[in-house]
């Protein structure tokens, strides 16, 4: 890799960098300074580091590395920057850099290498590699991962999830035909729903078809690439979402949906910020995705869902998690008027719902106890509201946020929006 | 530079964890909010008062300065190192120790955040009432440090008016008490009021002993658009006339409602020249009938449109309109330099007009806006650094602004202090008498010239 091909990766956030006039402001708000208390964690920081980067008073070292590390991308700090300064877009840049100077991290060429082979999906294995250490356990010793991967990620309390025995989307098939004249809804499953909350899967299907939709979960579709892209993997990203593109573009249809706010989040926000910026042959194509991408509650409000005719009957109070991905994007109203309106939901609010859970893409496998420490805010935020369940809308949260309660020994429920409304038309079915 | 041996010693202080020295740490400790930079050696993150006072202790021995640093969100460089040398750094003396609600007082170390702290006391139903617009990340050392003050100070005052007592590191490395807890106290020279504002020239605060007051029954918002920048000025001391003392005055000039409606369209009136956020707050009936009084009271001197907020969201819009112009100057140029002169209220209006004539002459845009209700305006030049000549004409025009603040009995700081960027300035408003006093307690205090060196006083 050539220097100017580093260079570039930063180069392309040169414009961006001016904007920041070192207020401090981020310090309120990002989650990776609350955890570590230093300067090279906060938005400024990193901010002020790629600068001197691009001037050459520092090098793509370890400690450029480590402060680069400290970002779970959550875009908290966007969201409340008085000057727009884009520190998440900021940050994946000189993760590209530092990833071409420094040659990809063990971790990450693995996940890389498994999210753009659907076969070694399939087996199980991206979990072991993706969530890596948090499903060490479930990776069968024969994949040959267990060696890459150091045990020290490993922490002993973690809890890990179950992987699905069959995934969700062998479950289905291509096509499922609704009433002539309504909706068709292309589903963009996502990994975590596929391979682990497959229940988060099905009950979307239930509900779109309770709308009458025909639901289409194209074949070819791949992981959204955010993994790598957390990792400064821009070249799979790419790939990834050429061949998102691809499945996506093969059917006609009135929306793309997701019942994930991360992947959401890539293919609204970031396939054509980062990876539109980055190959400008591809941003039209990504762009009219964009355009088409809603997320699985907000297309439900808009289609007319009537919550009181999906609850069920037993009642239950809960509390809302409002997820990185869905506060960037000013989804927060819409879940909630659903939840409230469901038969026998009671909505209490925590404090600090729209606080990250803590897990930041792979942030959480790297600075596992800062994510921990983070999260620790946020199960003791859930506990003061009584609730008998916390409800979210990204399954990435529901996996950091039952670790985080299930290791405090609280057996407060975390579910998915589209499960609780699901939960009557489920069981009529 | 400091030697290995030094920094061997600082490690034994407080710890190999809490020192860094990589450059990507001197970055990240060598800016504020001026923009400016400059490294230190090292950086390091005392947790007591015991490790501060070693620390300064050291610095006495070995000759390297010492530059306190809270969250460094200081606006004129106070807690930037230049020359080099060690800052320190309060993060991780951030306890809020007790609240005492027997005497309504606080105890707190000087790394916790003003709002933290704030949202601490009025779970208590307490109320501490110094709102800087930093606060969600200021540090109350910091605000102490720079005698912060916001919006409400028209009614409450300003940091200092809630410093009780403070325990100081002494630029010698004593520990030293100041004040108490008590409200009366005459009993030597008054050093807490001398600490306060002193911009960590004086010694470094570890422990600061804060008043506190119970929270207000209520507040009540009302916005009022007139129709010239001099019915807005009348307003404020026809309010303070008429015996109300608001919480808050906050005013807008016509170059900032521009600015703001530009980017944001509000929908304000076509014919508004200047903006006041009136804000009340105590006993419910009180303030209901204080608003009414102050609407019969102004309506008279060209209002255009008043506004009340009758519920905590209106309220909120109506701020809106105040939270809204920092983000939207830089529509105007990219650069700004933001000064914060103040004037006795009655002369606002006169001060505005010199402002402008003197931005008429440079060709530079100035946008005012601030805190009618004790005279402090904040007067940002916006200029783009990039065009050559900009930076220069501003730091004229900026000169020239302090002077008419002056001739018209004012002052060139309210809240940001003098710290690197008003220091060459500091001569316009104290003559040589005065300069020399200070300098003579700054040189008994710390003879070694080692706490935040080449701050706040002209070079000598
Ligand atoms: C967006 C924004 C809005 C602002 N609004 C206001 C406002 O409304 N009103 C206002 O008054 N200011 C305002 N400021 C300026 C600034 O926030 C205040 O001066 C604040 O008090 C600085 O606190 P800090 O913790 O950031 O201190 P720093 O910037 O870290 O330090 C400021 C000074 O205090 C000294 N210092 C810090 N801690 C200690 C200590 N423990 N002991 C001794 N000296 C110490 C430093 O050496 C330095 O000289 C604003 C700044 C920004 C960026
Ligand atoms: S990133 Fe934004 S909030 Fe943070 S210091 Fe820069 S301008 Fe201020
Ligand atoms: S994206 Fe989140 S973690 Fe990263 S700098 Fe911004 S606020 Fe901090």
């Amino acid at each position: 890799m050539s220097t100017t091909q580093k260079q570039d990766a930063m180069k392309r956030i040169e414009a961006e960098l001016k904007k920041c006039v070192k207020c401090g402001a981020c310090r309120a708000h990002c989650p990776a300074f609350t955890a570590f208390q230093r300067e090279p964690a906060v938005a400024r920081g990193k901010v002020a580091l790629a600068q001197h980067i691009l001037k050459g008073n520092i090098t793509l070292d370890n400690e450029t590395y480590s402060a680069m590390s400290k970002c779970l991308l959550c875009g908290s700090c966007v969201d409340k920057c008085p000057n727009d300064v884009p520190t998440d877009e900021i940050v994946i840049a000189a993760r590209e850099a530092l990833a071409k100077q420094r040659g990809l991290t063990t971790f990450h060429k693995a996940v890389g290498q498994v999210i753009k082979n659907r076969k070694v999906m399939n087996m199980g294995a991206f979990a072991g590699a993706i969530l890596g250490p948090l499903f060490f356990r479930k990776v069968p010793a024969t994949s040959g991962l267990r060696a890459r991967f150091p045990l020290p990620f490993v922490g002993a309390a973690r809890h890990f999830p179950q992987i699905a025995k069959k995934p969700f989307m062998d479950r289905h098939p291509e096509i499922i035909h609704g009433e002539p004249g309504k909706p068709r809804v292309l589903f963009f499953v996502g990994c975590m729903t596929n391979f682990v909350y497959t229940e988060i899967g099905e009950a979307a299907l239930a509900l779109f078809r309770h709308l009458g939709c025909t639901v289409i979960i194209p074949k070819g579709q791949q992981c959204c690439g955010l993994p790598a892209m957390s990792g400064g993997d821009l070249d799979t990203v790419r790939q990834l979402a050429e061949e998102n593109l691809k499945a996506l573009e093969a059917h006609e249809a009135d929306y793309i949906m997701t019942g994930c706010a991360t992947c959401g989040g890539a293919l609204h926000k970031l396939y054509p910020q980062v990876v539109g910026k980055r190959n400008p042959e591809l941003a039209a194509r990504l762009k009219a995705v964009a355009d088409k991408t809603v997320d699985a509650a907000v297309l439900l409000q808009k289609l007319g869902l009537k919550p009181e005719e999906t609850g069920a009957a037993d009642p239950l109070k809960v509390t809302y998690h409002d997820p990185c991905h869905h506060r960037t994007a000013g989804i927060a109203k819409q879940p909630r008027a659903l939840l409230k309106g469901t038969s026998g939901v009671e909505l209490v609010e925590m404090e600090g719902a729209d606080k990250c859970c803590g897990l930041g893409g792979t942030f959480n496998v790297y600075h596992y106890e800062s994510s921990m420490k983070i999260n620790a805010g946020k199960s003791a935020a859930i506990r003061a509201t009584g609730a008998d369940a916390v409800v979210t809308g990204c399954p990435g949260c529901i996996m950091q946020l039952s670790d985080g309660l299930k290791q405090a020994g609280d057996a407060t429920k975390v579910l998915h929006t589209l499960q609780i409304l699901a939960r009557k038309i489920a069981k009529e079915k | 530079m400091l030697d290995r041996q030094i920094l061997e010693k600082i490690k034994a202080i407080v710890g190999d964890d809490n020192v860094a020295t990589s450059t990507q740490d001197l970055i990240c400790y060598g800016y504020d909010a001026t923009q400016m930079e400059f490294l230190p050696d090292a950086v390091v993150h005392p947790g007591c008062s015991d490790e501060v006072a070693s620390l300064v202790k050291l610095a006495n021995q070995e000759g390297f300065p010492v530059f306190p640093r809270g969250a460094g969100s200081g606006f004129t460089g106070g807690a930037l190192p230049k020359g080099g040398g060690i800052v320190l750094v309060t993060t991780r003396m951030n306890k809020v120790v007790r609240i005492d609600t027997d005497n309504l007082i606080a105890e707190v170390e000087p790394g916790v955040v003003t709002e933290t702290f704030q949202i601490e006391v009025e779970k208590l139903g307490l109320f501490y009432p110094p709102d800087p617009a930093s606060l969600k990340f200021s540090t109350l050392g910091g605000n102490v440090a720079e005698c912060a003050g916001g919006p409400r100070a028209v009614k409450y005052g300003v940091t200092k008016d809630f410093v009780m007592g403070l325990e100081v590191v002494l630029p010698t490395g004593e520990i030293i008490r100041t004040g108490g807890e008590t409200v009366k106290g005459v009993v030597g020279y008054d050093l807490t009021k001398l600490m306060c504002g002193s911009e960590g020239t004086l010694g470094i605060i570890t422990s600061i002993i804060l008043r506190l007051l119970p929270y207000p029954d209520a507040k009540k918002t009302m916005l009022a658009v007139f129709d010239s920048i001099d019915g807005a000025a009348r307003a404020v001391s026809t309010i303070i006339k008429g015996k109300i003392i608001p919480t808050t005055l906050e005013f807008l000039d016509h170059a900032t409602l521009v600015c703001v409606e530009r980017r944001f369209k509000l929908g304000l009136p076509e014919e508004g020249r200047a903006v006041l956020l009136i804000e009340v707050d105590g006993d419910r009936d009180l303030i209901e009938k204080q608003a009414g009084q102050i609407r019969e009271l102004i309506e008279p001197l060209g209002v255009v449109q008043f506004r009340v907020a009758q519920t905590a969201a209106e309220s909120d819009e109506l701020w809106r309109v105040r939270r809204l112009v920092s983000p939207s100057l830089r529509d105007v140029n990219p650069d700004k330099f933001n000064e914060d002169i103040v004037v006795p209220r009655s002369k606002v209006p006169d001060v505005i007009r010199k402002i402008e004539a003197i931005q008429n002459r440079y060709d530079i845009p100035i946008v005012n806006f601030g805190h009618a209700g004790d005279g402090n305006i904040h007067v940002n030049i916006m200029v783009d650094r990039s065009k050559e000549g900009q930076e220069e004409k501003a730091h004229l025009a900026i000169k020239e602004v302090f002077q008419a603040a002056l001739d018209l009995g004012g002052t060139m700081s309210g809240e940001h202090g003098v710290g690197l960027s008003k220091q060459p300035f500091l001569p316009l408003e104290l003559n040589t008498a005065q300069i020399a006093a200070m300098r003579a307690i700054k040189r008994a205090l710390d003879p070694k010239n080692i706490m935040n060196p080449g701050k706040m006083l002209p070079l000598e």
